[in-house]
C-alpha cells in the first residue's frame, strides 16, 4: 500500500510537469497565425463611411451559418468560450420571439417564427451605452461605430443596464483560460471589463471587411448607409426591413430583412 | 539643553540611519541594460528618447489609435510605424522578460499592458493567467 501510493505520486508529478511543460507552448516562436502583421501599407488603405450599417438576410442565415460566423468572429477577437450566465458573446443568434419582443406577432408564418435570428451589437446612432459610461469607455466615432476603449473601463455595467438589445458581456474572471481559439495579432481582456462587438474596427483600418460578413457569404451585407450606390442601401431599397425594438429609441444601424 | 547626554547620540543614530542606504549604494553606477535587438539600429524615436518617455509615447499612441482611428505614426525622420505594442514594439524586442522587464522590476512598477495585450504577434496561445500579486495586483 505504502509503496503505491509512492508509485501514485511519482506520476502525478511527472503529470503535473507535463501540464507545466505544455502551458510553456506560448514561448515558442512559430507564426501562428496564417496572416502576417498589419502593415503601415495595410493600414493606408483603410476603409471609410460617414455610417457603418449592416442588413441581414435573414433567411440565408441558418443557424448553422449563424454558428459559423460566431466562430470567425470569437475567434478574430479572442471571444473566451464560457458556457452559462458568465458567457461572453459578441455575435450570437436567437429565435424570433426574442430578437423582436416588441413585435407582437401573434400568428406568425411558421417559417419566421422557427427562425434563428443572429444577434450582435446593434452599434445604434443614439447608444444609450455612450450616454451611460461614466468614464468615457465607450463612445461614438464619427462613422458611427459605438467602440470600446477597454483601457478606460471600470467594470460598473452601467451599459450592460443601458444597452436594450443585452450586446453586452462583462467578464466576471480572467478570460485568458477560456480562449479555445487565439489570434495573436489581436489583444485579450482582462478580469473586471465589459465587452462587445467592435464592427471590426481593427478590419476596416486595414481595409477588410468584418469577419462576420466575409464567412456568412453574402447573408450579411455590410456598407455605408449614407450612401446611395452602397450595397447596403441597394438591399434596404429592395427588401423590407425591420430594425430591433425601434421604441427604445436608440436607432440600430443593423438592419433585418425579413 | 536637558538630557544632552541622551538627546544628541539619538539625533546622530537617527541620521545615521536615515542615511544608510544613500552612503550604501554612493559611488555604485544604477544602471540597468535590457537587451536591445541586433538586426535593428533605430527605433520609432531615438533611444535616450524612448528611455525618457516610452510611456507617454504608448499613451499617444493607445489613445490616438483607439479613440481617434489614426493608426499610423511618423517620426521626425518621416518614417512609418503602425502604432500598435504587440506588432511593433514587440516585434523587434520579441522577449519581454530580457527587454521590458528588466527594468520595470528593477524600479519596482508593474504595468498592466500584459493583462490584455499578447507578448508578441506570433504567440501560440494565450499567456496563462498570473497571480493577482504578481500581476501588481491588479
Amino acid at each position: 500500500m505504502k509503496s503505491n501510493r509512492r508509485e501514485f505520486l511519482k506520476l502525478a508529478a511527472v503529470s503535473a510537469m507535463g501540464i507545466g511543460a505544455a502551458r510553456l507552448g506560448f514561448l515558442g516562436d512559430a507564426p501562428a497565425f496564417a496572416e502576417g502583421v498589419p502593415t503601415v501599407a495595410n493600414f493606408e488603405e483603410g476603409l471609410k463611411a460617414k455610417h457603418w450599417g449592416m442588413a441581414i438576410h435573414t433567411a440565408k442565415m441558418t443557424p448553422d451559418m449563424i454558428a459559423k460566423c460566431r466562430k470567425a468572429c470569437h475567434t478574430e477577437h479572442n471571444v473566451p468560450d464560457i458556457a452559462g450566465p458568465k458567457e461572453i458573446k459578441w455575435f450570437w443568434g436567437a429565435n424570433y420571439e426574442e430578437t423582436f419582443p416588441t413585435e407582437h406577432g401573434h400568428y406568425l408564418s411558421e417559417e419566421v417564427e422557427h427562425r434563428q435570428f443572429p444577434l450582435l451589437c446593434n452599434q445604434c446612432e443614439a447608444p444609450m451605452c455612450v450616454k451611460v459610461c461614466p468614464t468615457q469607455a465607450t463612445f461614438q466615432r464619427p462613422d458611427g461605430i459605438v467602440m470600446m476603449d477597454f483601457h478606460r473601463c471600470i467594470g460598473c455595467r452601467y451599459c450592460m443596464a443601458g444597452c436594450p438589445f443585452g450586446a453586452r458581456s462583462f467578464n466576471f474572471q480572467d478570460p485568458r483560460p477560456f480562449i479555445k481559439s487565439f489570434n495573436p495579432h489581436f489583444p485579450t481582456r482582462m478580469r473586471g471589463v465589459v465587452e462587445k462587438c467592435n464592427f471590426c474596427a481593427e478590419r476596416l483600418a486595414v481595409g477588410k471587411l468584418p469577419v462576420c460578413v466575409e464567412a456568412a457569404e453574402g447573408a450579411l451585407v455590410f456598407g455605408d448607409l449614407s450612401d446611395e450606390q452602397s450595397d447596403i442601401r441597394k438591399a434596404l431599397r429592395e427588401h423590407f426591413a425591420i430594425r430591433r425594438k425601434p421604441d427604445a429609441g436608440t436607432s440600430p444601424s443593423v438592419y433585418y430583412i425579413l | 539643553m536637558y538630557n544632552a547626554k541622551y538627546i544628541i547620540p539619538g539625533i546622530i543614530f537617527f541620521l545615521a540611519l536615515a542615511f544608510v542606504p544613500v552612503v550604501y549604494n554612493m559611488g555604485h553606477q544604477f544602471e540597468v541594460t535590457p537587451e536591445l535587438p541586433k538586426d535593428q539600429k533605430d527605433c520609432v524615436l531615438p533611444t535616450q528618447e524612448m528611455r525618457d518617455k516610452h510611456m507617454q509615447l504608448l499613451n499617444e499612441w493607445r489613445n490616438e489609435a483607439v479613440r481617434d482611428g489614426n493608426r499610423i505614426f511618423v517620426n521626425a525622420k518621416g518614417q512609418k510605424y503602425v502604432k500598435s505594442l504587440t506588432n511593433t514594439c514587440m516585434s523587434c524586442h520579441p522577449d519581454k522578460a530580457k527587454f521590458c522587464d528588466r527594468c520595470h522590476n528593477t524600479v519596482g512598477v508593474a504595468p498592466y499592458c500584459w493583462d490584455c495585450h499578447n507578448l508578441t504577434p506570433d504567440q501560440k496561445s494565450p499567456i496563462p493567467p498570473v497571480a493577482q500579486a504578481a500581476a501588481g495586483g491588479h
